[in-house]
């Protein structure tokens, strides 16, 4: 039996107390040694609960996991001897340092001896620690505690690999570090489970489990459920730049198009099944290569159409040339750590605008001093022309904030969060209950009124949070990290409403750390470690560190390229 | 073996490295030393009072002065009580000593003792005891030397009545205070900080990658309970000795004795801790859990600064449910009295019996699961 899979799983049910539905419902796969298996979905999909029923650190209600052969329920203490586990956060002591965080994990793995040193050896250059041994994990970059987590779940060579989520928040270079790694272990014979919410690195597993909501919707090669889409997906060229959102929405709006999205200055479209290519006034339409987005949307049944009730019912901002954000040598300095690097740049109205980086580069330190949260050690931010520093509450009623995670009162409900947000950004009487009634309708929160914000499905979670930051209908929108962890079809819907509002000509402005959602934007600052590197739209991006001849860059590569030219000029500086 | 080892250097390295955890096993009991050493002081000297002469005679001025050359009272002397109600009212007062005016009489005639009233503030009743026992005392001591002076020796003056406490003869309130803080230093260090330093492990998930590696519950358990005891006892000894030669309080005891009742008190603690963090996995709910069911019992119901046998019967019954109760009694007796081994004996066997239920317990709740 062993011989099938390392890891098999048999109709697993798990439910907790209190919630309606069950986290996993009646999923069954195998897992192959040898093989890296992505375990795909958006935040609450089952991932980490199917991982913890796999050490046996959970128990199904019904079903059952087997490791090698060993029961998850009756045998875990063998299950445990045989694997390696990373939790998200990486589970690392972080008052420990390097070497000492391997050494108990040597011990626990009963480690010992000559195998040990040589253990330590490999696993330090494996993970280009050797330099960094007596340094405390706690002062460790996200990649590099990222790379010790990694070799300390591998220290008693594990047959089965189980890293929950390692990628999330890591800067795309140690991204795909980690990736190689892992991918080198394959070859003795390792299973690999990788969970993700990143659909990119889906693709390049080499079979997947796609989880949504507790439900099992695809398991099997990825390549196998790209084929259900396969010629369906094209790229539409060469249209004017400023009417790429209007085409889009039109698009959108009509039977046969299934999904669609900005990519730049193209646009990404996917057609139902036997849905011939619709006319367009201007614009060529290329068919390429599906991705495995394409397919969770299909899979999932098309996206949330072209239509944005709340864009509708907006007015139109008035015409204006000013830049309506602007920042110029942004610095902020905590301590002797400096946070952001005379950061200048403007937004025009109308605009998207995207900081993208990783986790700790500093997007959300530049984002709070542009509200008015955070003082600017150096520089000026002014929103629609006014100094932040010295009006900041009436440049503040000019803008909606939405912060990381939707930042919702849990344990108010939906109309108390509604009143509650109208009322800070200054709405009373008459045009409050307006204000809230309009949301109510738009977002179509009526059966919800009375649920707490935190017992909320995540899709309505985000429109809850939307609604809050734009009920006082603001010049500008300030948008903090919105659908990091979402299903494609909460983005979709997220992104209609704020491509509709953009064309009513609403500015925006956006930190994300997720590549395809900086497609979306019209230009983008990349920061690095608190220094905004380049600056341009996503086509230029890419076109700077396009190769003669070489493969189209993606806006990850283009990153990667840059964050490297940058580095090299940086020491080229401190050389001189 | 070597995971075990491995699990309690992981968690001294955590202490050393944790300023909180120095805190609380070291600054911390030396601020309580100093609050309890010179802060609190449970001693009533120099009572404000009010005496009010009614009639003046020899007798009365002789008893006037008396009370006026008392220790324990600052006396302003008056002829009305009415002129010293709002004085007491307002707490200025801590007490009214009336003469009546027929106090010389009533002496003269030798047939009833003379009485004198004493008013006192009943909203603080420690210190109204306090005005009640010292004016009595004083008024004892004057008439027994009224009585010599004049030669007269009767029935009443011949049974003499000379006060002497044992085992505190100075009344220090420092000498049962301090060894009662040691319970409740040992109580922060063996419930709070353990609960803490378990919930801080689910809170960064390190928790679950150690449960995913081959250690078992029981190892995991003895390597927070290890570090935490030597912890514990080295606080111990570090208030001991700053009790001793900082404060001067006396030790009577034997440090074995100490010894093995310490560790016996901090097993029952820090059983609660770890109770606390199989149910707390977070820090907050974790502080709020140890701070209610550990360190204020400690500190209330403990006789460590309020008297237990003073307690209504029922919470009476409640106390005896907390360990550090028997430790309070345990330690004011080693200090003050000495080995005194039946009660120490008790104590410890109703100490160690509470540290079983606790420890059954956690065995009980602690399995290698995240849902149980």
């Amino acid at each position: 039996m062993a011989n099938e899979g390392t890891v098999v799983l048999d109709n697993l049910v798990k439910t907790f107390p209190g919630m309606q539905k069950p986290a996993l419902d009646r999923i069954c796969a195998t897992l192959r040694p040898g093989e890296m298996s992505g375990l795909v979905g958006p935040d609450g999909a089952g991932k980490t609960t199917l991982i913890r029923l796999i050490t046996g650190l959970l128990h199904a209600d019904a079903g059952s996991v087997t490791v090698e052969g060993f029961d998850s329920r009756t045998q875990a203490e063998a299950i445990h001897a045989i694997i390696g586990y990373m939790p998200q956060k990486f589970g690392l002591y972080e008052d420990l340092s390097v070497s000492e965080n391997l050494e108990l994990y040597a011990d626990l793995r009963a480690v010992t001896g000559q195998a040990r040193q040589s253990k330590f050896e490999k696993l330090l250059e494996f993970t280009e620690l050797k330099r960094f041994t007596g340094r405390l994990a706690g002062k460790l970059s996200g990649g590099m505690k990222q790379k010790l987590g990694l070799a300390c779940a591998l220290m008693g060579d594990p047959k089965v690999l189980l890293l929950d989520e390692p990628s999330v928040g890591v800067d795309p270079i140690s991204r795909r570090e980690l990736w190689k790694m892992v991918r080198e272990m394959l070859s003795g014979g390792m299973a690999v489970v990788w969970s993700t919410s990143y659909l990119d690195e889906a693709e390049k597993c080499d079979s997947v489990i796609l989880l949504n909501e507790g439900r099992k919707l695809y398991s099997g090669p990825p390549n196998d459920l790209l084929d259900r889409v396969d010629g369906r997906t094209f790229q539409i060229r060469d249209i004017d730049d400023r009417r790429r959102r209007g085409v889009l929405m039109d698009l959108l709006r009509q039977d046969g198009v299934m999904d669609g999205v900005i990519q730049g200055k193209q646009l990404r479209v996917l057609l139902a099944k036997d849905t011939p290519v619709p006319r367009l006034d201007q614009g060529s339409w290329h068919r390429v290569a599906p991705w495995f987005e394409d397919a969770f949307i299909d899979v999932l049944g098309g996206g949330p159409g072209g239509y944005s009730a709340l864009a509708e019912r907006m007015a139109e901002k008035p015409v204006s040339d000013k830049p309506v954000i602007e920042a110029v040598g942004l610095s902020k300095q905590f301590g002797d750590f400096c946070a952001v690097k005379d950061n200048s740049f403007s937004v025009r109205r109308g605009e998207i605008f995207g900081l993208l980086g990783p986790n700790g580069a500093g997007k959300s330190t530049t984002f709070k001093m542009l509200c008015g949260l955070l003082q600017p050690t150096e520089g000026q931010a002014f929103v629609a022309g006014l100094d932040l520093r010295t009006a900041t509450s009436l440049a503040r009623s000019h803008l909606g904030y939405m912060a990381q995670k939707f930042s919702l009162y849990s344990s108010l409900n939906v109309l108390q969060n509604l009143r509650f947000f109208s009322g800070l950004y200054g709405l009373g009487g008459k045009r409050q209950k307006q204000q809230i009634d309009m949301m109510v309708e738009i977002f179509d929160l009526q059966h919800y009124l009375k649920y707490n914000a935190g017992e909320l499905p995540l899709g309505f979670k985000q429109r809850l949070a939307l609604a809050c930051a734009v009920m006082h209908e603001p010049d500008v929108l300030f948008l903090d990290e919105p659908t990091s962890g979402v299903d494609p079809i909460t983005r979709r819907e997220f992104w209609l409403h704020i491509n509709g509002m953009v064309e009513k000509g609403v500015t925006v402005m956006v930190t994300t750390h997720f590549m395809d959602e900086a497609e979306y934007c019209d230009r983008i600052g990349l920061i690095y470690q608190g220094e905004n590197i380049a600056t341009g739209t996503p086509d230029d991006l890419k076109a700077r560190v396009q190769t003669e001849g070489g493969q189209p860059p993606t806006l990850e590569d283009a990153f990667i390229e840059l964050v490297r030219r940058s580095e090299l000029s940086a020491a080229g500086k401190t050389a001189a | 073996m070597r995971q075990l080892k491995a699990l309690v250097v992981k968690e001294m390295l955590q202490i050393m490295r944790d300023p909180s955890a120095i805190m609380i096993a070291f600054v911390l009991p030396l601020i309580l030393l100093f609050i309890f050493g010179y802060g609190v002081n449970l001693d009533s000297n120099k009572v404000r009072v009010g005496l009010v002469l009614e009639a003046q005679s020899a007798d009365t001025t002789s008893l006037a002065e008396a009370f006026a050359n008392s220790r324990f009272f600052v006396v302003s002397i008056g002829k009305d009580r009415r002129q010293y109600q709002d004085d007491l009212s307002a707490g200025r007062l801590r007490g009214i000593i009336v003469i009546p005016q027929d106090f010389s009489r009533k002496i003269a005639q030798h047939k009833r003792s003379a009485a004198i009233q004493v008013i006192a503030d009943g909203s603080e009743p420690n210190i109204a005891g306090f005005v009640q026992n010292y004016a009595r005392g004083v008024l004892a001591v004057w008439s027994q030397h009224q009585s010599e002076d004049e030669g007269r020796s009767t029935n009443a003056a011949a049974i003499q009545v000379a006060p002497r406490f044992w085992y505190n003869p100075e009344l220090k309130s420092q000498n049962f205070l301090l060894p009662g803080s040691i319970a409740i230093i040992m109580t922060l260090i063996g419930s709070l900080l353990t609960a803490l330093v378990v919930a801080r492990e689910w809170e960064r998930g390190t928790m679950e990658a150690l449960m995913a590696t081959p250690v078992s519950s029981g190892q995991i358990l003895l390597g927070k309970l290890i570090p935490y005891f030597l912890l514990g006892m080295a606080a111990m000894f570090l208030c001991v000795v700053v009790a001793m030669w900082v404060y001067a309080v006396p030790f009577r005891g034997s440090l074995l004795a100490l010894s093995i009742v310490s560790a016996v008190f901090l097993l029952a603690a820090l059983g609660q801790g770890l109770l606390i963090s199989s149910i707390a996995k977070d820090q907050f709910v974790a502080a709020q859990l140890a701070l209610m069911s550990a360190f204020l019992p400690a500190f209330m119901l403990s006789g460590f600064i309020f008297e237990i046998s003073a307690m209504p019967e029922p919470i009476q019954v409640l106390t005896h449910l907390f360990a550090a109760r028997y430790f309070v009694t345990s330690l004011q007796t080693l200090f003050l009295t000495g080995n005194v081994w039946p009660l120490l004996l008790l104590c410890m066997a109703a100490m160690a019996l509470i540290a079983l239920v606790f420890f059954l317990l956690t065995s009980r709740k602690t399995r290698k699961r995240l849902d149980a």
